[in-house]
């Protein structure tokens, strides 16, 4: 995912196109952020992700309606698709046809295509926030421990080390079987999302921390903080007008990269039994089902596994392809 | 270097010490959280109140957190002897407790189930070294040629296949479709074949996920080092390119690596619960989940500690290692 680097010539030449053919625009500053716009447009891997990652934002925005065009009720049961004597979807290929586009689930013969679409937004939601959470507590921390350093830095230092200690999907798993059901105003799975929110994001903030805490300890020897500093400015203002602005781009790389990891722990916690209950679907609970069935039914197992596969590699080259345009020392 | 381990074994049980008193806390607060009593655990809920009563009393239920705690401690060092509802048991250091439902020791069922994973670890983890390292080796060598291009494309699905779908995709095509291996694990010393035969998938699957991994991150390391001027130098005084690369660019390439595979490891001894849950090894993370699920304090924390001290441990041996690896690190 280093193609920009290869492609300073077509930098050069996309400038000098930009300063003969239009003489008026001749002189045009381009922001950091415009120039990795452009590099990123130039990665073809990276666009193809992102356009995956889209659509697959859209799929879990309008999962009712694509359902009802689709599919079926997530939650219905058609026992006349399955084999009564073995319990195993009629036909092959888990029973897909016109109708049931990814078959039906063994058993109770639920639309596996209405439940991996909704399932995308329980992943995707639970994913986003918690990256969400994990950022906002990270930056707060890390660039307090970076700025002020001394005894704030050593202890917010050791909580940090403290945490990444933590044997975390044992007390994520802990943590969440022992929510009540109903908590903060919500009920039912909507409580278990908040608090897989809440515990991913909670258990993601010191990788955030420790970055953001590296960066700010060699941002504040700076010079433009120290002219800051002799004008007058107040800590707060250095802290999130001075150092933040400046933090932006290797938080954007992080936040990018941590979404893929936290769909891939919400659907390991759903695999063991500590994700949205039943019968909310998400894609970790449909193959953690699938392990009893796989023998006999294998398209049930492969299914909710694409649909992770697929949505994790979408944000990982993505989230690369941003890495790369963010990254300074990257050819212009 | 020798005040220097000294220091940081002190730190160690510092931070182990923190980890118990929070594990401690976290579930000495649940049954507060869902109104139910330890000692109902352990006795069922049919028991009489004075059955309770007595194994509260017993196990020390109803004192307060921090005396809790100490007599945890203390029996970890110590053994413990517990006395009330008119019987008295002697558990010998170290002392972990009695398990909540099968009233086993903890210690000895943890040893029982330590050489399980710590196979799993072990031989994934040779694996996944040799073969990660290596094909990021090759891979930053050959820049850009077909050879690197399949090898990141593997590497970055890899990433982004959760280890229960790979585990569970293999087992369906050489367990089941193709009988090449068994299902079952063997301890080692009862049959080092059945033991092999038993891990292998699991090895396979596990060290595939982690090579993934190791495989960028050696790429991203060695294309970064070879940028450098002493690598220059090293060509310029004529070394012959194998020196180069496996003395002087390897060695740098190490340690990045190398602080990585202590997380990793130190992570794995205390269960590679996903793992452990879909080829159904006995092993500590399976005891774990089990144990979280029947709120099975003493157990979770048996775990929790053997999981935090290897992570804990583990770190600490890199950061010695560093010295050996760089002789520019001097530890003090």
């Amino acid at each position: 995912m280093t193609a920009p680097l290869h492609d300073t010539g077509a930098a050069e030449t996309a400038a000098v196109d930009v300063a003969a053919g239009v003489p008026a625009k001749a002189i045009e500053g381009r922001s950091p952020w415009r120039i990795a716009w452009i590099r990123l447009k130039r990665d073809k891997v990276a666009l193809a992700g992102g356009v995956v990652v889209l659509l697959l934002i859209l799929v879990a925005i309008f999962a009712p309606l694509i359902v009802s065009l689709l599919g079926h009720p997530p939650n219905d049961y058609h026992e006349d698709q399955i084999d009564a004597l073995f319990g195993t979807p009629k036909g092959s290929w888990g029973g897909m046809n016109s109708d049931f586009l990814f078959g039906v689930e063994p058993v109770n013969g639920r639309d596996v295509f209405s439940r991996v679409v909704y399932g995308a937004r329980v992943s995707l939601l639970v994913a986003f926030l918690s990256a969400v959470v994990a950022v906002l507590i990270g930056t707060v921390v890390g660039i307090v421990a970076g700025y002020f350093g001394g005894w704030v830095d050593a202890v917010i230092s050791r909580i940090m080390d403290l945490l990444l200690a933590f044997p975390q999907l044992l007390f994520i798993i802990a943590l969440v079987s022992v929510v009540p059901n109903s908590l903060w105003g919500l009920s039912g799975s909507g409580v278990r999302m908040a608090v897989l929110i809440a515990v991913i994001g909670f258990f993601g903030w010191p990788y955030v921390g420790r970055i953001v805490r590296g960066q700010t300890l060699s941002l504040r020897e700076r010079e433009y903080v120290e002219a800051a500093r002799s004008l007058g400015a107040g800590r707060t203002y250095i802290l999130f007008r001075e150092l933040l602005p400046n933090l932006v781009a290797p938080i954007t790389v992080y936040a990018t990269l941590m979404i893929p990891t936290n769909v891939l722990t919400e659907a390991a916690l759903s695999f063991l039994g500590a994700g949205v209950k039943p019968p909310t679907s998400s894609w970790g609970q449909m193959l953690s089902k699938a392990v009893t069935t796989y023998e006999s039914d294998p398209t049930f197992m492969v299914i909710p596994g694409l649909a992770i596969f697929v949505t994790v590699l979408a944000f990982n080259l993505f989230g690369d392809g941003v890495r790369d345009a963010l990254d300074p020392k990257g050819s212009r | 270097m020798f005040a220097y381990i000294v220091r940081r074994l002190f730190a160690v049980i510092v931070m182990l010490l923190v980890v118990t008193l929070v594990t401690f806390g976290i579930f000495f607060a649940i049954p507060k959280f869902t109104g139910t009593d330890p000692a109902t655990l352990y006795v069922g809920k049919q028991a009489d109140p004075a059955t309770i009563e007595g194994i509260r009393q017993k196990l020390g239920l109803g004192d307060p957190i921090l005396v809790q705690f100490w007599d945890f401690v203390h029996g970890i060092f110590a053994g413990r002897d517990y006395t009330g509802g008119g019987t008295s048991d002697h558990c010998p250091a170290p002392c972990f407790g009695y398990s909540f439902r099968t009233e086993q020791a903890i210690w000895p069922e943890l040893m029982d189930r330590l050489p399980v994973t710590l196979s799993l670890a072990g031989g994934a983890c040779v694996l996944w070294v040799l073969g990660g390292v290596a094909t990021g080796v090759v891979s930053a060598l050959k820049r850009g040629s077909l050879l690197d291009r399949t090898a990141m494309t593997a590497a970055l699905s890899g990433v982004s296949l959760p280890i229960y779908f790979t585990g569970l995709v293999s087992l369906a095509i050489f367990h089941y479709w193709l009988n090449w291996t068994d299902g079952e694990y063997v301890d080692f010393a009862d049959d080092p074949g059945g033991w092999f035969g038993g891990l292998i998938l699991p090895w396979v699957t596990l060290a595939f996920l982690y090579a993934a991994m190791y495989a960028r991150l050696t790429r991203a390391t060695m294309l970064e080092i070879l940028g450098e001027d002493y690598i220059r130098t090293a060509r310029a005084k004529g070394l012959r390119e194998p020196v180069v690369i496996g003395k002087h660019a390897m060695r740098s390439t190490m340690t990045p690596i190398l602080t990585i595979l202590g997380m990793d490891l130190g992570a794995l001894v205390g269960g590679a619960i996903l793992t452990e849950s879909t080829f159904n090894l006995p092993g500590l993370g399976a005891a774990a989940v089990k144990a979280i699920g029947d709120r099975d304090l003493p157990l979770i924390l048996g775990v929790t500690l053997i999981t935090s001290a290897a992570v804990i441990i583990a770190n600490l041996v890199v950061d010695l290692l560093y010295a050996v690896i760089d002789p520019r690190v001097r530890l003090s």
